[in-house]
């Protein structure tokens, strides 16, 4: 293998680790909060309380799920 | 000095902190093993790294790319990296995960470093480099655990100082976190254990959720309320979130499926 396709398949493993992890839900969690960063931005109160909630829904989620797998 | 900038700050700081307990430890079981010549130079040169990097990508990304894409791309960087961090810090304030044991791993570097031991005796590197007092084990093993480590603190603050326009602030705050961390790392004399290192992990991971979820509201165009104090407002949420959270984890206990394996993973 060369170097070049060595740093590149490392670099990508780095991402990858850094993005999906141990914890793929929180990936997804992040996609669903852009989305709907994106989708509220002209409903200001509704979008101050929604967008907190959906972080505390996939952190509390995602514990859940990490009780689970210890 | 804004309320924004001073909580970048904090987070940077302290983001940096946990990273280099976790590289002092592997620099110092290198230095000890091997020989501090070594160690301090891999040390030196994957600093010297790592701020090229900083330079090389945070300085061009603040100037080229528009502020608002800047903000959610980096604001979601942010929330995937903070909600790690304090998924893992309530799960080991809970119990659900193996606190993070650094005398643990200075004793299993230790270990693996010394003269004659198989892992050394295996590695690519041993027995070379060795005649002019320098060690080439000792060196790589100084340069990854810096670099390692150091690339997560990269990440926060290319992504937070850029978002910002404090660049400068954020790879500051890193450098002061580095040198307090050498300065006190060398007067407790790597009784690094004592680092409370979960909870630093806690506080920074809600600093960096909070500012994940600012970043990304403002850059799609949102108007928080309060402008920059919402970020203390974020901060308040999530701690009471991550204390509420540990307390309930600590009660409910561990799954029967986990009961029944009956372990308790450390990574």
């Amino acid at each position: 293998m060369t170097v070049v396709v060595r740093a590149v398949a490392a670099f990508a493993r780095f991402w990858k680790g850094f993005l999906i992890g141990d914890a793929p839900e929180l990936f997804v969690g992040t996609l669903v909060f852009v989305g709907a960063a994106l989708g509220l931005r002209h409903h200001g109160a509704v979008a101050v309380v929604l967008l907190p909630a959906i972080v505390i829904l996939f952190l509390a989620g995602s514990v859940l799920r990490g009780r689970d797998r210890s | 000095m804004t309320t924004s900038a001073v909580v970048l700050a904090l987070a940077v700081f302290g983001a940096s902190a946990v990273e280099m307990v976790e590289a002092l430890t592997i620099v110092t079981a290198a230095g000890v093993t091997r020989g501090w010549r070594s160690a301090l130079e891999g040390t030196m040169v994957a600093v010297l790294v790592l701020a090229a990097l900083v330079i090389a990508v945070g300085v061009p990304l603040a100037r080229l790319v528009p502020i608002n894409v800047l903000r959610v791309v980096i604001g979601a960087l942010l929330l995937v990296l903070g909600l790690d961090w304090l998924r893992k810090a309530v799960l080991r304030a809970s119990g659900h995960k193996a606190l993070h044991d650094e005398d643990a791993i200075f004793a299993k570097t230790v270990a693996d470093l010394s003269p004659g031991s198989a892992k050394e005796a295996g590695s690519e590197t041993a027995g070379s480099w060795r005649h002019g007092r320098r060690d080439a084990t000792g060196f790589t093993v100084a340069f990854k655990g810096v670099f390692l480590e150091g690339m997560e603190v990269v990440l926060i603050v290319i992504t937070l100082g850029a978002s910002s326009g404090h660049l400068a602030l954020a790879s500051g705050a890193a450098a002061c976190a580095a040198v307090v961390v050498c300065v006190v790392g060398y007067l407790v004399a790597r009784q690094l254990s004592e680092v409370p290192e979960n909870a630093m992990k806690l506080a920074v991971g809600i600093m960096l959720t909070s500012f994940g979820v600012f970043w990304v509201g403002e850059g799609s165009g949102l108007h928080w309320p309060g402008s920059d104090l919402m970020i203390l407002v974020l901060v308040g949420v999530f701690a009471m979130t991550a204390f509420v959270l540990s307390l309930a984890m600590r009660r409910l206990g561990p799954s029967r499926r986990a009961a029944a394996a009956g372990s308790v993973p450390t990574e």
